[in-house]
């Protein structure tokens, strides 16, 4: 059917289920691949990761902008996670896409980790902020009103 | 729905449908290069729109506004306008739609008083915020929409979710928003989902008018509602259960046809039967979901839209009753609600019918040489409908859905065969966690998403 004239046209693929107690937040916004990883050995801290989106630059700190010891010249485990989690997430052609890889060149998430190119520094408090909106979600009240703009949004996802 | 009734619903198209669809899609498509730029088609199109509604009281400011945005000039008041006057014309399809269906079916409507409707008092200065979003995507058009148009609703959303009545603009803006920023650029997107889009910017302009409208006289009732089916409503970050039942109201004699439910806020990563959680504050209805179970309601809120304000501390579970003898012995008789006149546009048509005996053809059903198209796009993950079991049933309860021209049956139950016994399988049949074993041990394995987001958002957000 013609999706131009379809009310009800799906344009956002089903996000996938996954573990999230590892990377918490995954996300393709602002121009990055980004997240925040919690700490596998402080359960107070977390880390936010990011690639930047057609240099393949990127950032990993704690939330305080303390720069991650595990950045030695290549990609720390925390964006190695987040990128094996977006994949989980998003499906690879979906990260690929919107990283501006070569999805030939660059096939999949071990192919894109090692396509990083180099570290540069960039603020995590947008990245923690979004995160902390993105949890805020679970705060707020439900709403006993009825939603008719929903009948917009189907539930699907299982073809 | 009998094959006669089938008949009578997808033979014949009601007058003037196309027509006015035709409008539509012609203001649809100057959406896609915007306002800031109207050539001869968009001009034409903008006339031929406020044309279709030249005998309404819209009529005059309707071909102001269009030729005011033809020669260049772009403000609010012609935007909603224009809004205005594509909403009334989609208004006027759905009537059609729903008279037609309504006739097929051979189905009683209670009519919409005529009352002033309520305004609720929301923030000006949000619904101002909002709008003027709206005028940059209508001034930009689809095409050139990038990573900052989509960025810059971001503070305006976020206060808008913070104030519960503006709850509906926040979640139509949220998925609206959640859409643009996948798909940006969109300068060399292929086939944008015109039709939709307009939909949701044209709906968030009339909702800027004043955050909402109501849905018309408010009742108290009480009453034994008896369940048809469970519907879900889904985007990143709310989902609404929509739940179509009979109602029985001690002294009338005949059922009236409601919907009711809970909406709640989330995550674009809980999905699937990790749903259900987000719902547990209703124990009632997920229990009477789960097992098929009648609700005795007391002194519960109906609205004239036939939406039933759900209150779980108002509602007890009650027997059993299987929602496909509900349908086949009660759903004839039953009085179906008015829809507020805001609200009308063809994607709120959502009838309840009950068909059997059918053969199923590819994605169609097929009743005495008669087609309807099964919706199987809208079987949704939280629950153990398949379109391998909607493809072999026999029977099936469902909703009556238009888009895009057509027909479509969208399955809230069927009953199938599964090891060659026949069963019944219902949405809703997970509600209380998934019985099949395999999907039982997948949700397991990937962990209670909702408490270690909870967990997080407790440590962190209270800082």
């Amino acid at each position: 059917m013609n999706a131009r004239l379809r009310s009800t046209a799906r344009v956002l693929p089903l996000v996938r289920p996954r573990k999230l107690a590892k990377v918490p937040f995954v996300e393709l916004a602002d121009g990055r691949l980004q997240g925040v990883v919690s700490s596998g050995s402080d359960i107070e801290r977390v880390y936010v990761s990011s690639i930047v989106a057609g240099t393949l630059t990127y950032h990993c700190s704690t939330n305080n902008n303390r720069p991650c010891g595990g950045l030695r010249g290549t990609p720390c485990k925390h964006l190695l996670s987040l990128v094996d989690e977006a994949v989980l997430q998003y499906g690879y052609e979906r990260v690929g896409r919107y990283l501006g890889v070569d999805l030939v060149e660059v096939p999949d998430a071990v192919a894109l980790s090692r396509a990083l190119s180099g570290h540069e520094a960039s603020a995590a408090a947008t990245v923690f902020s979004r995160f902390l909106r993105h949890l805020a979600y679970l705060e707020v009240p439900e709403s006993r009103d009825p939603l008719p703009e929903l009948h917009w949004f189907p539930a699907g996802g299982v073809r | 729905m009998l094959a006669t009734q089938l008949a009578a619903l997808v033979d014949d198209v009601p007058a003037g449908v196309p027509q006015a669809l035709d409008l539509v899609t012609g203001f649809d498509a100057c959406l896609v290069t915007g306002f800031g730029r109207v050539g001869d088609d968009a001009a034409a199109a903008l006339t031929a729109l406020a044309a279709g509604v030249a005998v309404t009281p819209l009529g005059d400011r309707a071909a102001e506004a269009a030729a005011k945005l033809a020669a260049g000039s772009v403000s609010d008041e012609q935007l909603t306008v224009l809004a205005a006057a594509r909403s009334a014309l989609l208004g006027a399809v759905h009537d059609a739609l729903l008279d037609h269906a309504d006739s097929a079916l051979g189905r009683t409507r209670a009519p919409w008083p005529e009352e002033a409707p309520a305004t609720p008092d929301a923030p000006r200065n949000l619904l101002e915020g909002c709008r003027s979003w709206l005028r940059e995507l209508a001034i930009t058009g689809w095409r050139g929409v990038d990573h900052d148009l989509v960025s810059s609703s971001a503070q305006v959303l976020e206060a808008m979710w913070g104030d519960p009545r503006l709850r509906r603009l926040a979640v139509l803006i949220d998925g609206l928003a959640a859409e643009l920023r996948a798909s940006a650029p969109i300068a060399t997107m292929d086939d944008l989902p015109e039709r939709r889009w307009a939909d949701l910017w044209a709906r968030a302009m009339l909702l800027c008018e004043a955050g909402g409208w109501g849905g018309g006289p408010v009742d108290t009732v009480s009453g034994r509602l008896l369940l048809l089916g469970v519907d879900v409503h889904e985007h990143a970050t709310a989902v609404q259960l929509q739940v179509h039942a009979l109602l029985e109201v001690r002294g009338e004699a005949a059922p009236r046809l409601v919907r009711t439910g809970p909406a709640v806020a989330k995550v674009d990563t809980i999905v699937g039967p990790a749903i259900w959680p987000l719902f547990d504050a209703h124990p009632v209805l997920l229990a009477a979901l789960t097992d098929n179970r009648t609700v005795e309601v007391t002194d519960v809120t109906l609205l004239g839209s036939g939406d039933l304000l759900w209150a779980d501390e108002r509602a007890a579970l009650g027997d059993p009753a299987d929602p496909f003898v509900t349908a086949r012995l009660r759903l004839t008789d039953a009085v179906a609600p008015a829809v507020p006149p805001l609200d009308r546009h063809p994607v709120r048509l959502a009838e309840p019918v009950l068909v059997e005996g059918y053969t199923v053809d590819g994605d169609a059903l097929v009743l005495d040489g008669h087609r309807l198209a099964l919706d199987l796009d809208r079987l949704p993950a939280l629950g153990p409908l398949t379109p391998a079991l909607v493809t072999g049933s026999t029977a099936c309860l469902g909703l009556l859905r238009w888009d895009a021209g057509q027909w479509a049956l969208q399955p809230l139950a069927v009953h199938a065969t599964v090891k060659r016994k026949p069963v019944p399988v219902h949405v809703g049949d997970w509600a209380s966690g998934p019985t099949d074993p395999r999907v039982a041990k997948a949700v397991k394995a990937a962990g209670d998403t909702v408490a270690v987001l909870r967990e997080r958002a407790g440590r962190l957000l209270r800082r």
